[in-house]
């Protein structure tokens, strides 16, 4: 999906606030929320594209607003209210308030019908997809040219995984792409690598 | 489920976190058990000074050096180090005099946590994913690393699983020092390449 969550490129952000000694969690409860992800992961509850489909669609004002761990724990609890473990009125009644969570998930979809394998060297494009449910594609390469540099193991494609539809396994390439293409006279000089799956992709002349 | 009567204020953040927690228990997930265990990993094993022992190893062995950028995974596992088993690759990106690699995850905060540590809050800001794929270079000269100009940038999106991890340059200072002394300049931001050493 087109989601508020796909930053890379957008402009009007400001200062990255960098300190050399940076913290992971500014309070106890981050760290417990990110410890109740790894606890619902090891039990099978969810799974990685699940989770990261479950903040994606959350009200893009929320997602805005809230730090990296309230995304992190909107995603959890929608996806453990989707899944039964809990309800939203037990939710808001233990929180004492309301909880909001996420929006609700569109259709998954399953691995392109013809995939193609890919070698270091080769030109390839990023299929013009628009994609409703969960897809690891960042908007900004969509409909770009690249080149092949490396080819990943096989993993889970997360457009079907995240919405429990069936898919094989399939390798992710890393893609280098240069950044005037990507943002023609608008970006610093770069390559900017991309490590995209196989159904995204088709060969480019 | 869209958001029901937006106009109330959400309950206090702390007090969601614990209703989300005490629903686990509810359950019988023992979740503040495996709270205390996850604390744990997080303050003492998943520390940079793991993906530091490995820069060391590979400035002071070449064999391992060409093995690990081969093979991340596999050649931090003879340092005793693992990753998450959905991380099912791991690639080690050779800064140079002449290239300089630089990594993020634009749509989230993927990291290579069990060897680097998990990221810092900047990483995960909207500042740095939005902007270090367009503006590497100024964004990277504004966070203090102000690279000559014919230096190449290769800014690498964490958009998959594989992670990764940047193996910076050795300062030439440091020539002859042992691993374990080397092991303590090597920063969390050098391996996410925000800094040189």
């Amino acid at each position: 999906m087109d989601g508020m969550h796909d930053l890379g490129g957008r402009q009007g952000f400001g200062r990255v606030r960098h300190a050399r000694d940076a913290k992971v969690f500014h309070a106890p409860w981050e760290q417990r929320v990110n410890a109740l992800l790894a606890l619902a992961v090891r039990n099978g509850l969810v799974n990685m594209d699940e989770y990261r489909h479950a903040i994606e669609r959350m009200e893009p004002r929320h997602y805005l607003r809230a730090s990296y761990y309230e995304r992190s724990m909107t995603g959890l609890a929608t996806l453990c209210v989707e899944k039964g473990l809990v309800t939203r009125d037990e939710l808001d009644r233990l929180a004492g308030g309301r909880f909001p969570l996420s929006g609700e998930s569109a259709a998954g979809r399953p691995n392109a019908a013809r995939r193609q394998a890919f070698a270091p060297g080769h030109r390839v494009r990023v299929k013009n997809d628009f994609v409703a449910g969960h897809v690891r594609m960042p908007a900004y390469i969509r409909g770009k040219t690249g080149v092949v540099v490396s080819r990943s193991p096989l993993y889970p494609f997360p457009d079907a995984h995240a919405h429990g539809v069936a898919s094989e396994d399939e390798p992710t390439y890393d893609v280098r792409f240069r950044s005037e293409d990507l943002w023609p006279n608008g970006a610093d000089a770069a390559f900017v690598h991309v490590g995209v799956f196989e159904s995204y992709l088709e060969r480019s002349p | 489920m869209a958001d029901r009567h937006d106009e109330q204020a959400p309950a206090p953040v702390e007090k969601r976190a614990a209703a989300l927690e005490a629903a686990f228990e509810a359950r019988g997930m023992k979740a503040a058990d495996f709270i205390d265990d996850h604390a744990r990993l997080v303050t003492e094993e998943w520390v940079p000074r793991n993906g530091a022992r490995v820069v060391a190893r590979a400035w002071t062995d070449p064999a391992f050096r060409q093995r690990l950028l081969a093979n991340g995974r596999d050649a931090v596992a003879e340092l005793g180090l693992t990753l998450p088993p959905h991380h099912r690759h791991l690639v080690v990106l050779e800064n140079t005099e002449a290239v300089h690699n630089v990594i993020v995850c634009t749509q989230c905060s993927c990291t290579a946590y069990s060897i680097i540590g998990l990221p810092p809050d900047w990483y995960k800001d909207f500042e740095y994913r939005a902007r270090v794929v367009r503006e590497s270079r100024t964004v990277l000269r504004e966070m203090g690393l102000d690279l000559p100009a014919d230096t190449e940038i290769r800014v690498w999106d964490t958009s998959a699983d594989t992670r990764y991890m940047v193996l910076p340059q050795q300062p030439p200072r440091t020539r002859g020092w042992s691993e374990d002394q080397l092991a303590d300049i090597v920063t969390k931001d050098a391996m996410i390449g925000v800094a040189r050493l």
